[in-house]
């Protein structure tokens, strides 16, 4: 049995990885960038999914982990030229200025850093619950980002970082397509390998039940900080992966709403639901960019509906308010992607029963 | 600092610390009955300043009938809220319903984008309320005066309210035990609605005040307001009248203070509001005027 | 039941993108490629910078709709909204060099935008004209990106001379917005050149700064009040600056406040008040200053166009990048990007709306600036500053 669960693992990568190798082919450069986008969203919504939907502590601290990791990736991937030119209203601080490591160091620095920050932030705020969780990482996100607005020497401040080097190693912009996806693939064979693993089994009894899981013996504060710093890792490596696929960031592209947007993505996947925040992912990126003709002038034929700009934003508004109030477990709810789904198609065996 | 400056920055944080504490004091009733975070409260408080916006503007309203209607509407909207938003799910996990106000929140926002715009609006003040007070060489506007009076006020009733009235003994006894007070035959439903009719009202008087005192009116302006006061609820002990007002005062305060005694630290000061939380969290985490309660099982 | 239904709601989802995505793909093939020429503009239309992004893209159409044509082709506009967001900025300008394969872009309000778009058109090697973009980094190792705006170091540096010499105060008092890049910027050149003017070190006698979205700056105001300045240097966002009158009036303080272009919009008389009066701010363009014979022309489609508003200095920005982009594509003689660029890096005395734009070699314009203030409710010009010549 466990033998077969890896030789469908091993043929669901290979799939995927044909898949990717498919569409690397026919994809424009706008269509390559949004796909992209996507990946790098699929990994941020799984590292949210780990803390707020396997472990249930509500976090909201995303985007200052995506901050502390994009910002330690581009202060090590740029060179020494580039900065002395970012910095032209305050000059670096010396030590950073000839720091320079190739891209993949950089990104694994990225996710620590970030790690260390929740590290540092977990030891008081886990301990706390629900609400009180959610507002304290919200808050937290924010402090960092007033810490980068205002450390100059160290952030440039609102200036911002221009000309980070492309995603990958031979400095191509073409390259970014495998690295992301190729972290994707990484990140949700980890993800299913943890939920699977003890560990996993240990989240998901605090998340059912804090009190039961702890009369059984789990201990919950290192479990709670165990996913909050992976979580905090997969978040810092998405945050340097946005970072270096714009080229450039600021304090301001880390703002909450950032942090809602993912939220969005995991509930309308389901919460707990790796499958789910993998497709919810890919679809809301997708239909963000491909709804902005709704903010647009529409022409059909002869009738001309002038658009309103925000329109799009508030149909994922109305969207993400009927999942949660008439569907509240989303597209996947906990189910997961299974080969036994085939199995249990009618036209195969009539014999399955859905467990 | 010279007493005359000093004074004049106790007179500025006195002011916004009053604000804080109007809206600080929603939060907390709707916390204290339903355990909830209502993220929405301050988008309701953005919708009070354009509804009295509209009613000047657009319907030449006096600005008392303004402000009366824009109380009324927004107590009314918030009762729509929770009926909406928050009822279906009540027996839903804690997470659910969070999730559900961070949505009804998104969703109020985006909304305002589309119907209101998004460039500024300039608040309308009546000419009563533009006039400047100058005591020694401290000045102070008609407005900053009036805040703190308005909450004191409100303070008056909301105890009142709460102490004296059958109602107010409902709402107590639903707070402390949700379920007993159902069994009791109180009439669960209605209290709720009015406790968010009463904050959302609340909101609005802050939401109309705030606009006298900074006249600019954008969909996205209750967010921060929203946070802080939220804060300053938990600062004071959540779910305690008192202590959101004085979470208020400790917070506006506090604000004014970091950037009177160092310019220099005035970037850092919305950080302030956020590390003030972390800290009380962390060394009294039912806030400074809260009771312990045990984790119920 | 449920299981059935998430399925069908997914398959829905993935329907429907399909469908727009196909259907979007088929309208461009509409019109013959050759008959029309492509102008891509990027600008902000909702979020935070939304009043910014409808004044320039106002400024562009009505150009459009005096020059709709060039080379004989029909030049055909798409507007795509950046959402304030970076991100979107990014997506948005890959969008039109190679969805919509335009020959030149315009825009954008705000440099964070431009910059982060930049990155997307100096690789698919797509010129752009900024608009109202002044920080220094948007064109910097950037031959892709030009602009028909001066930039913060140039305007920090008029301010600082017209303190110095026109106000003739010896201390000032900043109020910097420590979140937006364009604030900052102006207050380190002004402070530059005002401690040169001075020979004071100690010119500058406060510092405070807020964050975009503070509405309360009372504390800065009365820090002010006893710091024994002479003059307040608040460059910011419109918004927040208004705040900052309205309030600096409200505790007494009657010092001249300076600050620079973004304070030229409507919203700041109507925010602040009469406490807007007499406030002096540098900005590219007055209908007054008749910078070019291009200023009428401007002024009198605007007139005709929009009566009885008053065209924003953005509103003439916008209006210079498409005609300086109808004029490079003219000395190109085609619709080649590349060709485009090398006529745009060798533009010289362009007359604009805004004033004469002639491109340095890092694509900045070099131009001159307009100083106005407020006065009985309106915004009035008081002098031109001609442009440092180098």
């Amino acid at each position: 049995m466990k033998k077969a669960n890896v030789v469908q693992s091993l043929v669901s990568i290979a799939v995927v990885v044909v898949l990717l190798t498919v569409l690397n082919g026919f994809l424009s450069s706008f269509q390559a960038r949004i796909f992209n986008l996507c990946g790098i969203y699929v990994i941020l919504a799984l590292s949210m999914n780990l803390i707020n939907g396997f472990v249930g502590l509500f976090s909201l601290g995303h985007a200052g982990f995506m901050a502390v990791g994009a910002y330690t990736t581009a202060m090590l991937t740029m060179s020494k030229e580039m900065k002395e030119m970012n910095f032209f209203l305050e000059p670096i601080a010396p030590w950073l200025l000839n720091v320079q490591l190739p891209f993949p160091i950089a990104l694994i620095v990225g996710g620590l850093m970030a790690s260390l920050a929740a590290f540092i932030i977990g030891a008081p705020v886990l301990r706390l619950n629900d609400d009180y969780l959610a507002i304290a990482t919200l808050g937290f996100s924010e402090i960092i980002r007033v810490i980068f607005t205002n450390t100059q020497s160290l952030t440039n401040g609102a200036l911002g970082l221009k000309g980070l080097p492309y995603i990958g190693i031979a400095n191509k912009s073409s390259e970014a397509y495998w690295w992301i996806w190729g972290i994707v693939i990484i990140t949700v064979v980890f993800m299913v390998v943890l939920i699977k693993s003890t560990y996993g089994r240990a989240f998901k009894a605090i998340r059912e039940d804090e009190v039961a899981a702890e009369a059984m013996g789990i201990n919950l504060f290192k479990h709670k900080m165990m996913a909050f710093v992976i979580g905090a890792f997969f978040a810092g490596i998405g945050g340097s992966l946005l970072g270096h696929l714009m080229g450039t960031i600021d304090p301001l592209l880390f703002r909450y709403l950032l942090t809602f947007n993912i939220v969005l993505i995991v509930v309308l996947g389901g919460i707990g639901s790796i499958t789910g925040s993998v497709i919810s992912a890919i679809v809301v990126t997708i239909a963000m960019e491909v709804l902005r003709i709704l903010d647009g002038t529409i022409k059909i034929g002869s009738l001309v509906i002038n658009g309103i700009p925000g329109t799009r934003m508030v149909v994922f508004s109305v969207l993400l308010m009927v999942v949660i109030l008439f569907y509240q477990r989303g597209l996947m709810g906990t189910k997961e992607f299974s080969w036994s789904w085939f199995k249990k198609l009618p036209f195969i065996t009539k014999k399955a029963k859905i467990s | 600092m010279s007493l005359q400056t000093f004074l004049q920055h106790l007179v500025n944080g006195i002011s916004l610390g009053s604000l804080y504490a109007l809206l600080a004091i929603g939060y907390t009733m709707v916390y204290g009955i339903l355990r909830l975070i209502n993220f929405a409260h301050g988008d309701i408080f953005m919708l009070a300043t354009y509804i009295a916006f509209y009613s000047v503007t657009t319907f030449l309203l006096p600005w008392w009938a303004a402000f009366l209607i824009a109380i009324i509407l927004t107590a009314l909207l918030g009762i729509i809220l929770e009926r909406a938003a928050y009822r279906p799910l009540r027996s839903s996990p804690r997470i659910s319903i969070m999730i559900s106000a961070i949505g009804a929140s998104f969703l109020i926002e985006n909304l305002a984008i589309v119907i209101f715009g998004g460039r500024p609006k300039a608040f309308p003040i009546a000419p009563i309320f533009s006039k400047i007070l100058v005591v020694g060489d401290v000045s102070i506007s008609i407005v900053t005066v009036i805040i703190p009076i308005v909450t004191a006020i409100a303070l008056f009733i909301l105890n009142y309210i709460v102490n004296k009235t059958k109602t107010g003994m409902a709402m107590r006894a639903v707070s402390k035990d949700y379920d007993a007070a159902k069994l009791m035959g109180i009439n669960i439903n209605y209290i709720i609605s009015f406790t968010f009719g009463a904050g959302s009202a609340l909101a609005a008087i802050g939401g109309i005040l705030w606009g006298l005192k900074y006249p600019q009116l954008i969909p996205l302006m209750g967010i921060m307001p929203g946070l802080k006061c939220f804060i300053a609820a938990v600062i004071g002990g959540i779910g305690n009248i008192k202590g959101a007002v004085l979470g208020g005062f400790i917070l506006g305060l506090g604000e004014i203070a970091i950037v009177a005694s160092s310019p220099a630290l005035s970037g850092y000061r919305d950080a302030f509001a956020f590390v003030l939380l972390i800290v009380i969290l962390l060394f009294k985490p039912t806030g400074l005027m809260g009771k312990n309660s045990a984790e119920k099982v | 039941m449920k299981k059935n239904l998430s399925l069908l709601l997914a398959l829905v989802m993935i329907l429907s993108i399909v469908a727009v995505g196909c259907g979007q793909q088929a309208a461009p093939s509409e019109q013959p490629a050759e008959e029309v020429i492509k102008i891509g503009v990027f600008e902000p239309l909702t979020g935070a910078n939304a009043a910014g992004g409808e004044l320039e893209v106002e400024g562009i159409k009505l150009a459009n709709k005096l020059y709709p044509t060039v080379l004989g082709k029909k030049v055909e506009l798409i507007i795509l909204d950046n959402k304030s967001d970076k991100v979107e900025a990014a997506n948005a300008a890959t969008r039109l060099v190679d969805q919509d394969k335009v020959s030149v872009v315009l825009g954008s309000w705000g440099s964070g935008f431009s910059i982060a778009a930049g990155a997307v058109y100096k690789e698919a090697g797509v010129p752009a004209i900024g608009t109202s973009c002044t920080n220094p980094l948007v064109t910097l190792n950037n031959e892709y990106y030009f602009r028909v705006c001066f930039i913060d170091p140039f305007q920090g540096n008029v301010m600082a001379n017209y303190a110095f010499n026109e106000v003739k105060v010896k201390k000032v008092a900043f109020i910097i917005e420590k979140s937006n890049d364009y604030s900052v910027g102006l207050a380190k050149f002004f402070n530059d050149t005002f401690v040169e003017l001075t020979g004071d070190q100690n010119a500058v006698v406060y510092t405070g700064y807020y964050n975009t979205g503070d509405q309360d700056f009372t504390a800065q105001l009365t820090g002010i009040k006893a710091s024994g300045a002479e003059a307040i240097f608040a460059p910011g966002n419109f918004t927040e600056s208004a705040l900052i009158m309205k309030q600096a009036k409200e505790l007494g303080l009657t010092l001249p406040i300076l600050g620079g272009d973004t304070w030229e919009t409507p919203e700041v008389i109507d925010i602040a008040g009469a406490a807007a009066e007499g406030v002096v701010f540098s900005t590219f363009f007055d209908a007054n200053a008749k910078l070019t014979p291009v200023t009428t022309e401007f002024l009198d489609a605007y007139a005709k166009e929009y009566a009885g508003k008053e065209p924003a200095a953005v509103t003439a920005l916008g209006f210079d990048s498409y005609i300086l982009a109808l004029d490079a594509i003219e000395r190109a003689g085609s619709a080649d990007p590349k060709a485009i660029r090398d006529a745009l890096a060798a533009t010289k005395d362009f007359p604009g709306a805004a004033g004469t734009v002639s491109l340095d070699e890092n694509g900045d314009a070099v131009k001159s600036a307009v100083i106005k203030t407020v006065k009985d409710g309106k915004f009035t010009y008081l002098t031109t500053v001609e442009p440092i010549k180098k």
